[in-house]
């Protein structure tokens, strides 16, 4: 089980909670958590990655154990505390606009 | 009872403005989507309870929110923009070429007949049609494909599709203006696309009379007259009378030809109305004074309308989206400013009173009249 974590918006997009827990088949990647996480809750298709490329959209971060992974490949595992559910993965937006 | 239903797009999210028919007393409901920008709200012809909305940030890119309830209860439907094929390129501010690039909804236009059809202008400019209420979007590419698409380029809001218009009298017609391209039309449904911008004249333009290139801001159209065309061009009040196939100017005696808003009085295929915007890049209304100018005649000779309006110290914008009329026997004129206030005017423009002041900023005003 991954507990995922939206930001305000999406959240009230998606009509969730403060926290998401989704199962996730096999490896859990950035790819396999959010593929699950649309699935789940198809209208966030497109806000955070692209629908077609599938890229990160910018403004859009991902955290978790304390680590920024935005960066990280999309189908590199999870780290352990957040495969095992002991740690939550975060979709932050970014403090930026206004 | 008759009454009316404003439907207000801001900055920070959607409001809707209801009143009977005296149109004295305003229920305010809102905000909707609260923190996101909503360029676009519009109402079926065919379902008046039938809303679509743009909404979009920055963050988290385009959602399409559709209501069957006239505003009351929201969910969102498909917001899939994929261009058709290789999406090609535009010309870039510096003039280099820059690849297509889908951004935001600016307008959503419902079909005059069928709930469940609308289309979409969006940046970077194209077509889209829906033909299941929102669910999945196509582009109409012969529009982009025509030829020209290589020479657009975006305006300083971007490379907008802002206004599309349905011709009431042939189904297979359609107008729609790219800021800056120009305007452009359709006889075939879709499928091909004409520019129609001969008589348009912008000196910014290497050649001024070019086929494409001109910042057209605003193209309306009566429903009882579907030849006759007014726009807002950048600079310049032009008016056509063949269905955009040419078009002569009437900002006549405009304290400034520069603008964005323009709308027709809904009884009146002659009467018009624009508000004169200090220009190039102030962008607020000349000496500090509000005025919607009407014109009875179609352009050329015009009345300012200050009743009720600031007439100092007032630098808002209205834009392009965000004036409106409703078919009350005395109709009905509303505009938003950048400010965050709408105004409503109850008599055709002779007085005008706010029925908000302190929205953010407006971005588009639609008017349902409901039986």
């Amino acid at each position: 089980m991954i507990r995922v974590v939206l930001p305000a918006h999406l959240r009230t997009l998606a009509r969730a909670g403060g926290e998401v827990e989704l199962e996730v088949d096999g490896l859990a990647t950035q790819r396999s958590v959010l593929d699950a996480l649309e699935a789940r809750y198809p209208m966030l298709r497109g806000t955070i990655r692209d629908h077609v490329t599938q890229q990160r959209r910018p403004f859009v971060r991902f955290f978790g154990c304390g680590e920024d992974l935005s960066h990280e490949s999309p189908d590199a595992p999870l780290p352990e505390a957040v495969a095992s559910g002991a740690e939550p993965f975060l979709l932050v937006g970014a403090i930026a606009g206004g | 009872m008759s009454g009316v239903r404003v439907l207000v797009g801001t900055r920070k999210g959607a409001f809707i403005l209801t009143s009977d028919g005296k149109r004295e007393h305003w229920d305010i409901a809102g905000p909707y989507f609260g923190g996101w920008e909503m360029y676009h709200l519009k109402g079926s012809p065919a379902d008046p309870n039938r809303l679509y909305a743009s909404q979009s940030t920055g963050w988290f890119g385009q959602m399409i929110q559709l209501s069957n309830d006239g505003g009351r209860t929201w969910e969102p439907v498909g917001n899939k923009f994929v261009y058709d094929g290789v999406a090609g390129t535009h010309q870039w501010y510096d003039g280099t070429p820059h690849p297509w690039e889908f951004k935001r909804v600016w307008h959503l236009e419902p079909s005059l007949t069928d709930p469940d059809t609308v289309y979409a202008g969006v940046e970077d400019a194209g077509l889209f049609r829906s033909t299941d209420g929102g669910q999945t979007w196509r582009e109409l590419p012969g529009l982009r494909g025509h030829g020209t698409g290589p020479r657009w380029q975006p305006g300083a809001g971007g490379m907008c599709l802002h206004t599309i218009i349905l011709d009431p009298s042939d189904r297979q017609r359609i107008f729609i203006a790219i800021s800056a391209a120009g305007a452009f039309r359709t006889d075939d449904g879709g499928e091909t696309w004409l520019p129609i911008n001969r008589g348009l004249r912008s000196e910014f333009l290497p050649d001024p009379v070019a086929e494409v290139g001109h910042c057209v801001h605003h193209v309306a159209m009566h429903q009882s007259r579907p030849g006759v065309l007014f726009m807002q061009k950048h600079w310049d009040v032009m008016r056509s009378d063949d269905a955009g196939d040419s078009w002569r100017e009437v900002s006549g005696n405009l304290p400034t030809d520069f603008g964005f808003a323009l709308d027709v009085h809904a009884h009146e295929p002659d009467t018009i109305y624009v508000v004169p915007i200090k220009s190039d890049s102030e962008h607020y209304p000349p000496e500090g004074k509000l005025r919607v100018y009407r014109s009875r005649t179609g352009g050329d000779e015009w009345e300012p309308l200050t009743r009720g309006l600031p007439q100092s110290d007032c630098y808002v914008n209205v834009l392009r989206d965000a004036m409106a009329v409703d078919s009350l026997d005395s109709c009905g004129v509303y505009f938003g400013t950048t400010g965050g206030q709408v105004y409503a005017s109850s008599d055709a423009g002779d007085h005008w009173a706010p029925i908000v002041r302190d929205l953010p900023a407006v971005l588009s005003v639609e008017v349902q009249t409901l039986a």
